[in-house]
């Protein structure tokens, strides 16, 4: 596994993700000098805590919601807010928009994904979870073809599998992992670095 | 390889590209979008050329040069025209709590709802002040750049379908009324009722460009400013300082900061949560 000067991972999950996430984060070291973004999917008029439940992780930094115009910081792990997609601009802050939901999603992981993959190019690692829609696959494939890694949970361990599964089909050059690797993985881009 | 997945194989201009367009449909038809945020501007074009089923650059330009009916069209599929009745409802409950019983005091309220869309947002404001007694007193102005959702904001057509979400979302808020008593309900729309409408003006107005027009108690611009990039909403703060009397009040998105522009040190907080703050003298 080729191994690149990492500034970007973005995860990507939807039904069945958060316990991944959870201990995606849990594994982050004590310092990391990339940021890490998550985009999951949530209901739209419940009062979402989420970004609370995430924080409440041994080592990591809370996990904040940003505002429009946040400039990105680096060792800080971002959550998509509800009912916003959420955008990169190329001076490195975040956007956001309330734009017609995309495959019935906002926010969108592909529009993240997409934009990330813009801006932080070769720089970025793409990681997409557990899930019941298709939400993802363009966006692994954007995170590619511009030269970054892209990581899909193995539908295997996934509590559900059509996203990944989804998002294999259509990018061979994607990383088929179960999440005990996904973790080896991160601990993995810190030591390099 | 690119592969086609829903709908999102489309058109991505380059930085150049997009500026040659931003150029031309300010030189054609005087619309300025070059402080607009650049990844949801590239986005939304994107999004016009697919539905209108455009491949290249050039087809895109020859329309917008050609055809000013396709423009029209072109101006209103651009702009992100979302909105719901009673959105966050916590941003109204503060309203009701927090800011309202200080209008009260004022013999008329003047209320700018700037980005209005299609009236969702001013509706729901009318409905609060009717409950607090204060609708009698209020003059709503409601502005934005897109004639379209103008149009459509006067005749006060309400989605049927999202009517479930916006009573809930009236619940929430503290309403205490039964919701459908404000507007009749058709078979794929609903009307509001004329009554909590006939104190709102509608007029277009681009935030971009246009002048200070009158002083308000309040004013909401709730996800309009996203779109802008950070000298735009430089520009759009100063005006609504400009705009606003003396501790009025200025609302903005709920994932919206006065944190990084210029005017942070001219207002206060009233709600963090909600949003809310106050202009300090
Ligand atoms: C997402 S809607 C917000 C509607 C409502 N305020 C809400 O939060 O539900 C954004 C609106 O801003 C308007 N807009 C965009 N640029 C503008 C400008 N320069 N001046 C005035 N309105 C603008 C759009 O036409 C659109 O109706």
């Amino acid at each position: 596994m080729q191994k690149q000067d990492i500034k970007m991972v973005v995860i990507g999950g939807s039904a069945g993700s958060l316990p991944v996430v959870m201990s995606l984060l849990e594994a982050l070291p004590e310092t990391f000098s990339f940021t890490v973004v998550i985009v999951i999917h949530r209901s739209k008029n419940v009062l979402s805590e989420m970004d609370k439940l995430l924080s409440h992780i041994r080592n990591v930094p809370n996990v904040h919601e940003p505002d429009d115009k946040e400039p990105i910081l680096a060792h800080r792990v971002y959550l998509a807010p509800q009912n916003y997609h959420l955008l990169i601009e190329t001076n490195k802050t975040f956007s956001l928009d309330y734009s017609e939901p995309i495959s019935f999603s906002r926010p969108s992981i592909d529009v993240t994904f997409e934009s990330v993959a813009q801006v932080y190019a070769q720089q970025t690692v793409g990681i997409l979870l557990s899930g019941a829609n298709t939400d993802g696959t363009k966006g692994v494939s954007e995170v590619i073809r511009h030269g970054g890694i892209g990581i899909v949970q193995d539908p295997n361990t996934a509590e559900y599998p059509v996203m990944p599964h989804a998002a294999l089909l259509q990018n061979q050059a994607a990383l088929c992992l179960p999440t005990s690797h996904i973790t080896t993985f991160l601990k993995q881009l810190n030591d390099n670095i | 390889m690119v592969v086609k997945i829903g709908m999102d194989t489309e058109y991505r201009l380059t930085e150049v590209e997009l500026e040659e367009i931003i150029q031309l449909i300010l030189q054609k038809y005087g619309y300025d979008f070059r402080n607009y945020a650049r990844t949801s501007l590239t986005r939304r074009i994107a999004r016009c050329m697919n539905i209108a089923n455009l491949k290249t650059l050039y087809e895109l330009k020859y329309n917008l040069i050609n055809e000013s009916s396709f423009f029209t069209w072109f101006l209103e599929t651009l702009t992100v025209n979302v909105t719901e009745m009673f959105r966050d409802p916590l941003f109204y409950k503060d309203l009701r709590e927090k800011v309202l019983p200080a209008l009260a005091s004022y013999p008329i309220i003047k209320i700018w709802h700037a980005g209005c869309a299609t009236g969702e947002e001013v509706f729901s404001m009318s409905i609060l002040l009717h409950e607090a007694g204060l609708l009698n007193r209020a003059k709503l102005y409601a502005t934005d750049l897109n004639p379209a959702n103008l149009e459509r904001a006067r005749k006060g057509i309400i989605s049927m379908e999202q009517i479930k979400d916006y009573t809930l979302n009236y619940i929430q808020s503290g309403g205490k009324n039964d919701f459908s008593t404000y507007y009749t309900a058709h078979y794929q729309s609903a009307i509001i009722r004329k009554e909590f409408r006939s104190n709102i003006l509608f007029a277009q107005h681009n935030l971009a460009v246009d002048q200070v027009f009158n002083e308000f108690q309040l004013i909401c611009c709730r996800n309009v400013m996203i779109y802008f990039n950070r000298e735009l909403q430089n520009h759009v703060f100063r005006l609504f300082y400009n705009s606003l009397s003396p501790k009025g009040y200025l609302a903005i998105g709920i994932k919206e900061s006065l944190l990084f522009t210029d005017v942070k040190e001219q207002f206060e907080s009233v709600s963090a949560a909600a949003r809310i703050y106050r202009r300090k003298n």
